[in-house]
C-alpha cells in the first residue's frame, strides 16, 4: 500500500497542515475563559445534592420538613419534583431515574434530593437536615457476579434481550449481542495452535480536570437559560426540555469553555436538577460538583471480563477468531459491549469470526462515553493473544499482524467492507521507525498492538458570516474540546482564501443554530469541518454573484480564487480582481448582508487505525513499572492542525498508559467506592511519562473534501494492550488483568518463580 | 505560643492547630471536619526557624519542606530526614507543608516520620502545663491519634548531632513518581566505624502497621556488620517480619511485607553510602 508519498486526490493545500496559535489559548493560560463554574448571576443560589450512601436500597420515605424551615434555604426538589414525562422512552427514563433517584438508590452516589439555598454553608447544613428511610439491599458490583444466577436483582424490568426464547425472569443481563460470519467451529478444525485466555479490566474514569458544572435560570413565565460546561448543548437543551416538561424553544442552553470532556460529558447529571431548582426557587442557581462527586455519580467507562480465542495454521494464517464480552455499564442498560463486540477482530482479514457481547447492570454510577467506548478493553484482549500466537508459530508480532490485517476490500468482522484503510500503512511504518529496532535495557520489555475506530458523521448546523471589513464570523454548534475552533478557522480560511486570522470561530448557543449533535465520536474536524468547508462554498456563491452585480456581468462568469473574485475569462470582461473585503464593504447596497450556511447529517466518516509500540520497564523487586518509550502511528487521513492531530495521539496514549497500569474504580464490601478522588485514582503525572513519540500517516478520507477522518479516539484503543504486551515481556510472564498494579504484577512474578 | 495553647486547652468544641494547612484545608474544604476553632501557629516566632546547636538541630514546627531543603547544614547532616520531608506532596505543597504537621497527622503512610524514628528525632511540646520533651515514636498512637494531651503544640523537632561516619536514607514505594502516599516506607540510619564496620543503627518502618514503627531487631541485623549481603537479607527479613499491614486500596499485606524488605535494603545501601562505606 502506499505511504504518505502518493495520496490520492492530493491537493496543494495552503493553510490546512499548518500550526497556528489556537484563537481560545491566550484566554486559557491567563484565567480569563469562562468555564463551566466562572458564571454568576444577580441573586444565585448554591445547589447541592443529597446523594445515596448504600450501593443498594429501596427509598421508603423522603422528609425534607426540617430542611426546608431553615433559614436561607429557597427549594428543595426530590423525585416528586420530577414528574415522569418520558412518555414511554425507556432511555429517557434511564437518564430520569439517573439524574434523581425513584424507588430505588441504585448505586452509592445515586442523587436522592437537591437544595437551592442562600451559600454553600446553609445547603450543606440542609442536605443533613433531610432524612431519607432507606431499605438497603443486597449489591453487586462485579460484572461477572451480577451474571449469576442468584445475584442481586437491579430492575424486575429487565428480561435479557437477543436470547431465543427470551427469558421468563428478570437477570441484570440487558442484552445479548452477536457479530461475525463464517463458521468459527470449522475454522478452529482447521488450526494448527489455538489460544484461549480470559481477560479482566477495571472501570476506569475519563478523568477530566473540570468537574460538571451549571447555572440554571428559570423565569416565572417558563422561560429558561443554561450555562454548562459540556459536549453537546442541543442535547443537552432537548434533554432537559423534555425531562421538565418544557417546550425546547423556552431553553436556551450556552456552551461554557471545557476542561476536558473525553466522552464524560455527552449526557447531562446535575443539568435538569439545577433547573428544577431554579424553576422551584425562582432564582438563578449554579450546582457545581465536586471531585468526589465526579468519580460517584458522573459516567465512568465500563469493567470488563472477556474471553478470547483464536485459532491459526503453522504458517501463521488465522482460521477463526472467538470471543466473548461481558461489559458491566453501571446501574442501568448501555454498556460499551456492542462496540467493543463490533470492534474486537477490526483490524484483521478473517474467513471465520465471531463477538457475543452481553450488557450487564450493576451497583455502580451509570457509565458514560468513554472516548472509543468499548474499544480498548477488547482490543487489549484480542491483542493480547495475537501477540501470544505470533511467538507460538515463530513469527514477529509485526509480521504477523501484516500477514492478517485487514485491508481495502476486507469485509470486517462487524459486516461492512473496507474502503482505502490505513491499517497496513501504519503497521510498515512501525517496521520502518528507529523505536521498533532499538536495544532494549535489562528488564524492559517491548510490546505493540493495532488498534480501530469507527468515527462517526451526525447532525451538524454551520453559519458563516461575512463582516463588513471582509473578516469572518464562524458559527458552530459543536464545543470546542480538542482544538476545533482552530481547525474551523483553518477550513474555512483555506477554502475563502483568506489568512488564518480572519476568520474567528464561536461556538454558538442553542438559539442560534440548527441541532447539532454531541461532540462525540470523533466527529468535529470531519463533520463540522466539512460543513465549514460548505458554508464557506456557499457563502463564496453569494461573494461572487454580489461581485457580478457589481460588475454587471452574469453570476457564472465570476470564479472566485485566493480571497478575490475575478472574471471566468477574458471575454466576461475586463475587471479588477475584487477582495472580500471590497465586496464585503458594499454588501449593503447589493441586496444586505452576505453568509453562508449548511446543515446536513454528515455521512462518510473514514475509520481510522492506529498501531502503538510501547517499551516498558519492571522493576523484578517491586513490580513497579516504568513506561521507557512509547510512539504512537495513526493515520488521521489529513491533519488540519498537526499539533492537535499530535496531542490527540499523544492523550489516547497517556490515558490508555493510566487505564493500564493504575486506575481503576475500586468498591469494597459495601459497595462503596474507595477512592474517589486524584490521590488514590492514580492518573498519570508528568513525571511517570515518557515524551511520546508521534508518526502521522494521511490516507484521505473519500467521504471528506479534504480527506479528513476523526482522530481523537483511536489513540486510546491499542494502549492497553500495546502497554500489557511490553510488561508481560518484560516481566516474562502474561499479565491478563487491567491494571497492572504493582502488587498485581509481584504476586504474578511471584507465581512464576514458584512454577519454575 | 502561650496565648495559643491557652486557646486551644478553653475551647469546648473541635480545636485544630494551622501550620502548613496542606492536610487540614482540603479536609475542612471537602466537610470532612467541621473545626470550631482553629488556631495559626505559622506566625509565632519559636516555630519559624531551624537553629543549629552544639548538641543538634532545632526545627521549629512551621518550617516548611522546601525551607529544610534549603538549609546546607541540615540536608548535610541528615540527608534521609530532608528526603523524606522532601517527598510529601508536590513543589506548591512543598512550600507551605511542615514536618511537625506530618507527624501529628498520625498517619501510618506519612513519609518524613520513619526518617525522624530512624534520626532518634525528638520533640518539645508546648501545653497548659508547661513544656515536655519526647521521643517522635511516642508520638501517634493510632491512625490519626497523637498522644499530645488538650491544649498542647508541638513546638519544635530536634535532630541529635551526627557522630563521624554516618548517614541515613528514606525510600518509599509508590505507583506513580510523586504526588503519592506512600504505600511502604523505609527509613534507615546508620554509623560506621573507621573500618566500615556498622556501629549503631535504626530503622523504621511506614504504611504497614498502623502507626510509623521503629524496628529494633532490623538494625540488630545492621550492628555489628559491614552490612554485607548476609546482614542485608537478615535486615530485609526482620523488617518484612515486623509487617502489621491491612489489605487497602493502596497495596495488598502481602505486597508491602515484600516490598517493606527490598526497600528497607536499597535505603541501608544508601544510609551506608552517605556514611562512607565502600
Amino acid at each position: 500500500m502506499p505511504l504518505d508519498s502518493t495520496l490520492q486526490g492530493k491537493r496543494d493545500f495552503k493553510v490546512v497542515g499548518t500550526r497556528p496559535l489556537r484563537p481560545d489559548g491566550i484566554d486559557k493560560v491567563t484565567g480569563r475563559a469562562k468555564f463551566g463554574a466562572d458564571a454568576t448571576a444577580p441573586g444565585m443560589l448554591v445547589g447541592r445534592i443529597l446523594r445515596s450512601p448504600h450501593a443498594h436500597a429501596r427509598i421508603k420515605k423522603i422528609d425534607t420538613s426540617k430542611a426546608e424551615k431553615l433559614p436561607g434555604v429557597k427549594a428543595i426538589v426530590t423525585r416528586e419534583d420530577l414528574p415522569d414525562h418520558t412518555d414511554g422512552d425507556a432511555l429517557l427514563y434511564d437518564v430520569l431515574y439517573n439524574i434523581m433517584a425513584r424507588e430505588k438508590a441504585l448505586y452509592e452516589g445515586h442523587a436522592v434530593a437537591a437544595v437551592a439555598a442562600v451559600d454553600t454553608r446553609t445547603a450543606r447544613e440542609a442536605l443533613k437536615l433531610i432524612k431519607v428511610d432507606y431499605e438497603v439491599l443486597p449489591h453487586v458490583t462485579d460484572v461477572d457476579e451480577a451474571m449469576k444466577p442468584g445475584a442481586p436483582i437491579l430492575h424486575s424490568t429487565i428480561f435479557t434481550d437477543g436470547l431465543e426464547p427470551k427469558p421468563k425472569k428478570p437477570s441484570n443481563v440487558v442484552r445479548r449481542y452477536e457479530f461475525g460470519h463464517g463458521d468459527v467451529e470449522a475454522g478452529f478444525k482447521k488450526a494448527d495452535i489455538i489460544v484461549e485466555r480470559t481477560f479482566k479490566t477495571e472501570a476506569t474514569h475519563q478523568g477530566y480536570i473540570e468537574p460538571h458544572a451549571c447555572l440554571a435560570n428559570v423565569g416565572p413565565d417558563g422561560q429558561g437559560e443554561l450555562w454548562v460546561c459540556t459536549q453537546g448543548h442541543f442535547m443537552v437543551r432537548d434533554t432537559c426540555a423534555r425531562l421538565l416538561g418544557m417546550d425546547i424553544s423556552k431553553l436556551r442552553v450556552t456552551a461554557s469553555e471545557i476542561g476536558g470532556g473525553f466522552g464524560g460529558k455527552t449526557t447531562v447529571f446535575i443539568e435538569p436538577v439545577a433547573l428544577a431548582l431554579s424553576r422551584k426557587a425562582n432564582r438563578p442557581v449554579k450546582v457545581v460538583m465536586s471531585r468526589e462527586e465526579v468519580f460517584k455519580a458522573s459516567g465512568p467507562t465500563a469493567s470488563t471480563s472477556i474471553d478470547v480465542k483464536i485459532g491459526v495454521t503453522k504458517d501463521g494464517r488465522i482460521t477463526a477468531a472467538d470471543a466473548t464480552l461481558r461489559y458491566q455499564g453501571g446501574a442501568f442498560a448501555g454498556s460499551p459491549v456492542e462496540f467493543g463486540a463490533m470492534s474486537a477482530f477490526a483490524c484483521y482479514d478473517l474467513e471465520n469470526a465471531r463477538t457475543i457481547g452481553y450488557d450487564v447492570v450493576t451497583n455502580r454510577p451509570k457509565q458514560a462515553a468513554y472516548r472509543a467506548p468499548g474499544a480498548p478493553m477488547a482490543a487489549f484482549a484480542v491483542e493480547s493473544v495475537i501477540e501470544e500466537l505470533a511467538r507460538k508459530v515463530g513469527m514477529e508480532p509485526i509480521d504477523f499482524r501484516m500477514k492478517n490485517a485487514a485491508r481495502e476490500g476486507t469485509r470486517s468482522s462487524y459486516g461492512p467492507t473496507y474502503g482505502p484503510i490505513g491499517l497496513l500503512a501504519t503497521l510498515e511504518k512501525a517496521k520502518q521507525h528507529p523505536h521498533f529496532k532499538a536495544p532494549l535495557s535489562p528488564n524492559q520489555g517491548r510490546g505493540m498492538a493495532c488498534g480501530f475506530w469507527f468515527n462517526f458523521g451526525g447532525q451538524t448546523c454551520v453559519s458563516l458570516n461575512v463582516n463588513s471589513d471582509g473578516t469572518v464570523a464562524l458559527s458552530v454548534g459543536t464545543p470546542d474540546i480538542g482544538g476545533s475552533r482552530a481547525s474551523m478557522c483553518l477550513m474555512a480560511a483555506e477554502e475563502l482564501g483568506i489568512p488564518y486570522d480572519k476568520v474567528r470561530a464561536i461556538v454558538a448557543d442553542t438559539s442560534a443554530l440548527g441541532y447539532n449533535d454531541v461532540t462525540d465520536g470523533s466527529r468535529t474536524t470531519f463533520a463540522t469541518g466539512m460543513a465549514t468547508i460548505l458554508a464557506a462554498r456557499d457563502a463564496i456563491k453569494k461573494l461572487t454573484a454580489r461581485a457580478a452585480q457589481i460588475w454587471g456581468i452574469s453570476a457564472e462568469a465570476v470564479t472566485w480564487e485566493k480571497g478575490y473574485a475575478k472574471p471566468a475569462g477574458s471575454n466576461a470582461g475586463n475587471f479588477p480582481p475584487m477582495s472580500i473585503a471590497e465586496i464585503a464593504a458594499q454588501a449593503g447596497a447589493t441586496g444586505g448582508p452576505i453568509a453562508g450556511h449548511h446543515e446536513y447529517s454528515a455521512d462518510g466518516a473514514g475509520v481510522s487505525f492506529a498501531t502503538h509500540i510501547c517499551d516498558a520497564e519492571v522493576d523484578p523487586e517491586t513490580g513497579a513499572t516504568k513506561i521507557v518509550r512509547y510512539t504512537v502511528l495513526q493515520d488521521a487521513g489529513k491533519a488540519v492542525h498537526p499539533s492537535y492531530v499530535e496531542g490527540q495521539f499523544q492523550g489516547g496514549a497517556v490515558q490508555g498508559i493510566g487505564w493500564a497500569l493504575n486506575e481503576e474504580y475500586i468498591y469494597g464490601k459495601d459497595g462503596r467506592l474507595q477512592n474517589a478522588g486524584f490521590l488514590d485514582y492514580r492518573i498519570p503525572v508528568c513525571s511517570d511519562l515518557p515524551m511520546i513519540d508521534t508518526v502521522i500517516l494521511e490516507i484521505p478520507n473519500p467521504g471528506h473534501p479534504y480527506g479528513v477522518r476523526g482522530v481523537g479516539e483511536t489513540s486510546i484503543v491499542p494502549p492497553l494492550a500495546a502497554i500489557a504486551n511490553a510488561v508481560s515481556a518484560a516481566a516474562g510472564v502474561r499479565l491478563t488483568s487491567l491494571p497492572m498494579s504493582p502488587p498485581r504484577i509481584l504476586a504474578a512474578l511471584d507465581r512464576k518463580a514458584a512454577a519454575e | 505560643m502561650k496565648e495559643a495553647t491557652g486557646l486551644l486547652a478553653r475551647e469546648k468544641g473541635r480545636a485544630f492547630v494551622l501550620a502548613g494547612g496542606t492536610d487540614l484545608l482540603v479536609r475542612l474544604r471537602t466537610g470532612f471536619i467541621e473545626p470550631d476553632l482553629i488556631v495559626d501557629i505559622k506566625r509565632i516566632t519559636a516555630t519559624r526557624s531551624i537553629d543549629v546547636r552544639s548538641n543538634g538541630f532545632r526545627i521549629g514546627a512551621a518550617v516548611t519542606g522546601a525551607e529544610l531543603n534549603e538549609h546546607a547544614k541540615l540536608t548535610k547532616a541528615w540527608p534521609g530526614v530532608v528526603e523524606a520531608a522532601n517527598l510529601i506532596g508536590s513543589k506548591q505543597v512543598q512550600g507551605r507543608c511542615t514536618m511537625t504537621g506530618n507527624l501529628c497527622n498520625a498517619s501510618p503512610a506519612a513519609d518524613s516520620v520513619p526518617a525522624l524514628m530512624a534520626a532518634a528525632a525528638k520533640v518539645v511540646i508546648v501545653g497548659p502545663k508547661g513544656k515536655r520533651t519526647i521521643p517522635v515514636e511516642q508520638v501517634p498512637v493510632a491512625p490519626g491519634k497523637t498522644s499530645l494531651k488538650k491544649g498542647e503544640i508541638i513546638e519544635s523537632i530536634l535532630l541529635p548531632k551526627r557522630p563521624p561516619r554516618s548517614g541515613d536514607a528514606y525510600l518509599r514505594f509508590i505507583p506513580r513518581t510523586e504526588m503519592d502516599i506512600a504505600v511502604v516506607g523505609a527509613a534507615v540510619s546508620v554509623t560506621l566505624d573507621a573500618k566500615g564496620m556498622c556501629t549503631d543503627a535504626r530503622v523504621a518502618l511506614g504504611a504497614v502497621a498502623p502507626t510509623v514503627v521503629l524496628v529494633p531487631e532490623a538494625a540488630k541485623a545492621l550492628i555489628g556488620t559491614k552490612m554485607d549481603k548476609a546482614a542485608l537479607d537478615a535486615l530485609a527479613a526482620a523488617c518484612s517480619a515486623a509487617c502489621r499491614p491491612i489489605d487497602d486500596k493502596r497495596g495488598t499485606s502481602e505486597f508491602r511485607i515484600k516490598v517493606a524488605g527490598v526497600l528497607a535494603r536499597r535505603a541501608a545501601q544508601i544510609a551506608r553510602k552517605r556514611a562512607g562505606g565502600k
